[in-house]
């Protein structure tokens, strides 16, 4: 192994990245290392430490827990089969409190629009959005709005902003996965990310599979209705899908994951789509799906009040937590062979190959 | 290298003078370029590279190979005698097989 | 899907796997060309399913693995001019070249754009006149009447916005470069599927007699894959090296002739470097003179490109199966699937990357069903 390191010229070509790329904010291994080796240092303390989708604080004084979290949406185009940025950016702030164990109870919303943007566009994607957000219940009760010189933005970009209660006995964490835990998702994956790939530039195809937008405040709640300790972990597998999730959940929680592929709810029309374009459900995003890991006695009664739900009436188990291969995602295939689910790297792109 | 995907072609139609179609991949319909196919038919099946079809799928010998993998247990218990199990008698190929327990090819 | 989900059938796969096991008598390298292949083991783990004996060793037939840095420098630089869209199949995008990849030149403003078909990129000239739309054609002999057509459209139609910068490679002459290496390991091959689905397979069998070697003709699906496996060492075991068709359902003897003719309409043979490999004679196509207006490398004068890999990264040995990739100085230390060094690191199928993953998986787990699970462990 006689490589010198000080004489080392090759240009080493992704080692560092001088600029940031897509990939960054693709939710998958480049997200995670901006996160660790640059956010978490500047601002670390406990309640960041976590990663979870939120933080989760707890009112001085008082043992009352309240869930904060942020999100911004820069979907391209503004509007596609099933959803629009609008749902988009109350329910994945709405599901991100969720995802804390938090039941949601109001919104904040900042734009920063593109000067040029139709009147009319930018009135339609508000009234969606409030639309999506008296669908949950929840106000938007501040906001703010920049407008940026044409060419300086992508028509719209939203930020949300979102408070939550946390209910005692309630606690998820990405760390509490523990061996012998049952891993649920509450329905099909990969619809949301196939249904905007299939109107863009270069892509498109015809289909009838729309977005899965939606909010899972009210399928958490019918988790803990079962036992609020028995929920371990709660995540929404958004960008970086399925795949993702159970990686970061993993590596968090120093556990192994195995996946039953054969078990994984996918639409066919999702699964034909990324036949054709080379992809895998796995890693395709969804917005309106969680990742329950649940406490294995738990597990059948939690499939049924996921079930009961119509945002989770194709809810399936799917795999288990195990003491092996820690840090892991590990797939049991189709042809009941087992292959290494690895996190992806960066955003997911069509292959010929 | 090369990520190709049976479809069964629904429409053909002509576009700058190049023969397409639209073909349905189990839901999804794309827009393909037929020029390579010239005998495909509405209700072929054909594989799809890069929005092109290369080939059309010949559905029979696809039900001849899975009978064949299907049976595969069976004919060679017949037909151990060569301890390596290499040249089996039997043809491998179509003709002896019934297709009593022929999978359904389906999505 | 109709014609897919029946191949994949999980009783029929481990049926094919026990014969497998019950036939094979001492230990075979067997290469599957294609990438797609290898993508296809790697995704449903049949890697795993088969016996010590039998070792797989993932071919060169992966575009992006060997289109070599010169070329991707090129794009790099014909990306960066003025007014220039680039587009490109979605693989190519993360592949390293000299000083980045088309995803980073992206980031860096450059108007790179991933399409589905190159007929896609003939729209995207169409649609911005004022552009010149330049699309990255590479791929082995399945992609290129696509390419073909496109530029063959293309000068019909007097665009004068579009051009091609074209990598195409050929499999037979790399088989054969893998067959008269000294060092060669690989006593049969699973060819290509799709590509003979448009060449046929009546370059094979001089091939076959020549070296020795079986070469089964392989599709992509499991069931394919394992019964290309189950046919290669039933020719092995017995000693005859024969060309055998398991992809009877698209593949023919003589190919698609309307998709040859078009090929040599266009194309032309040329030598052709392969990533890792070196020039290869005759393993390659560049378009006809006919049609040298629409060739990028023509269009755009870049000029000489020198370049130079990283030194350690022996991706060209284990693409030839002459190494494993840990065998490699560079693997999991330098290189690893967030720093790829070489192509065969980038996707999480590349021979690189797929030993990098279960490498990690066999390390960390109690060795419950081992040895016949690590062909690709150790």
């Amino acid at each position: 192994m006689a490589i010198d390191l000080s004489q080392w010229t090759c240009p080493l070509p992704l080692r560092d990245y001088p600029s940031v790329v897509l990939g960054h904010g693709g939710g998958g291994k480049l997200s995670a290392e901006l996160i660790e080796h640059l956010f978490l240092p500047a601002f670390r303390n406990d309640a960041l430490a976590n990663l979870a989708d939120g933080a989760v604080v707890t009112l001085p004084g008082s043992s009352t827990r309240l869930a904060l979290t942020t999100d911004s949406f820069v979907v391209r185009p503004l509007f596609f089969p099933g959803s629009s940025i609008g749902d988009l950016a109350i329910n994945g702030t709405v599901n991100d409190l969720a995802m804390c164990g938090a039941h949601p109870l109001c919104l904040t919303a900042g734009f920063i629009i593109e000067e040029g943007l139709p009147m009319a566009t930018l009135a339609q994607v508000v009234a969606r959005m409030a639309e999506a957000a008296a669908r949950v219940g929840v106000p938007v009760v501040t906001g703010d709005t920049k407008v940026v010189e044409k060419g300086h933005g992508d028509g719209l970009f939203i930020n949300t902003t979102g408070l939550g209660l946390v209910p005692p006995a309630v606690e998820v964490n990405p760390s509490r996965a523990r061996p012998g835990d049952v891993v649920l998702v509450s329905g099909t994956v990969g619809d949301h990310g196939i249904a905007v790939l299939s109107v863009r530039e270069g892509l498109t195809f015809e289909t009838t599979i729309e977005s899965d937008c939606a909010p899972l405040h009210e399928l958490t709640a019918a988790l803990f209705a079962v036992r609020p300790d028995g929920v371990h972990v709660l995540r929404d597998p958004t960008r970086g899908g399925l795949a993702g999730a159970l990686n970061e959940i993993a590596a968090r929680a120093e556990v192994g994951i195995v996946l039953d592929e054969r078990t994984v709810p996918v639409r066919q029309e999702v699964q034909a789509a990324c036949e054709l374009l080379g992809l895998d459900p796995l890693y395709i995003a969804n917005e309106g799906k969680l990742i329950a890991i649940v406490a294995r006695e738990d597990a059948e009664a939690m499939l049924e009040a996921l079930r009961a739900h119509p945002l989770g009436a194709q809810a399936a188990i799917i795999g288990e937590v195990t003491d092996q291969h820690a840090g892991m995602v590990i797939g049991r295939t189709a042809i009941g062979a087992t292959r290494v689910i690895p996190a992806p790297i960066g955003e997911q792109l069509p292959r010929i190959c | 290298m090369c990520l190709g995907i049976p479809g069964q072609i629904q429409a053909i139609f002509e576009r700058d003078g190049v023969r397409m179609g639209k073909v349905n991949f189990g839901g999804v319909v794309k827009e393909v370029c037929l020029a390579y196919v010239p005998e495909a038919q509405v209700g072929d099946y054909t594989i799809v590279h890069v929005g092109f079809a290369i080939t059309r799928l010949d559905e029979q010998s696809a039900q001849e190979t899975l009978r064949t993998i299907a049976q595969m247990g069976l004919l060679d218990e017949e037909c151990d005698t060569d301890a390596a199990g290499a040249a089996c008698p039997i043809a491998p190929w179509g003709g002896a097989a019934p297709p009593n327990h022929s999978p359904q090819p389906n999505a | 899907m109709k014609y897919l989900a029946a191949f994949r059938n999980g009783e029929l796969a481990q049926r094919l796997a026990e014969e497998i096991r019950r036939m094979v008598t001492r230990p075979w390298v067997i290469m599957e060309v294609c990438g797609g292949q290898t993508h296809a083991i790697i995704r449903n783990g049949i890697d795993q399913m088969l016996p010590a004996e039998v070792e797989l060793v993932h071919g060169p037939g992966c575009p992006v693995c060997v289109t070599p840095l010169e070329t991707i420098d090129r794009a790099l630089a014909i990306a960066a001019l003025p007014r220039v869209i680039c587009c490109s199949f979605g693989d190519m995008l993360r592949v390293p070249g000299s000083q980045k990849d088309l995803l980073r030149a992206r980031s860096e403003g450059c108007d790179v754009r991933v399409v589905y078909s190159p007929l896609d990129a003939v729209q995207i000239a169409r649609d911005n006149p004022n552009r010149e739309v330049v699309f990255f054609g590479i791929g082995f002999e399945t992609t290129a009447p696509a390419n073909a057509m496109a530029v063959h459209l293309a000068r019909r139609l007097g665009l004068r916005n579009f051009s091609m910068l074209i990598s195409h490679v050929l499999v037979p002459p790399a088989i054969e470069a893998i067959l008269q290496s000294p060092s060669n390991r690989v006593q049969a091959f699973l060819a290509a599927g799709h590509v003979c689905s448009v060449m046929g397979y009546w370059q094979y069998p001089p091939l076959a007699e020549r070296y020795g070697v079986p070469i089964v003709i392989t599709g992509f699906e499991p069931l394919d894959l394992l019964d290309g496996i189950r046919r290669a060492v039933r020719l092995l075991e017995a000693g005859t090296p024969h060309v055998e068709n398991a992809y009877a359902r698209a593949v023919s003897f003589e190919g698609n002739v309307a998709a040859q003719q078009m090929l040599a309409e266009v194309f032309e043979p040329c030598d052709r470097a392969w990533r890792g490999l070196g020039v290869i004679p005759n393993s390659g196509w560049r378009l006809r003179p006919a049609y040298r207006d629409f060739d990028a490398e023509y269009r755009f004068d870049i000029g000489h490109i020198a370049t130079q890999e990283p030194a350690v990264c022996r991706s060209g040995e284990v693409l030839q199966g002459k190494i494993k990739p840990n065998q490699c100085p560079a693997f999991g230390t330098l290189c690893t699937p967030r720093t790829p060094l070489g192509a065969t690191m980038v996707s999480s199928e590349g021979a690189c990357a797929a030993y990098y993953n279960f490498g990690r998986f066999a390390s960390t787990s109690a060795p419950a069903q081992p040895a016949r699970t690590c062909n690709h462990g150790n």
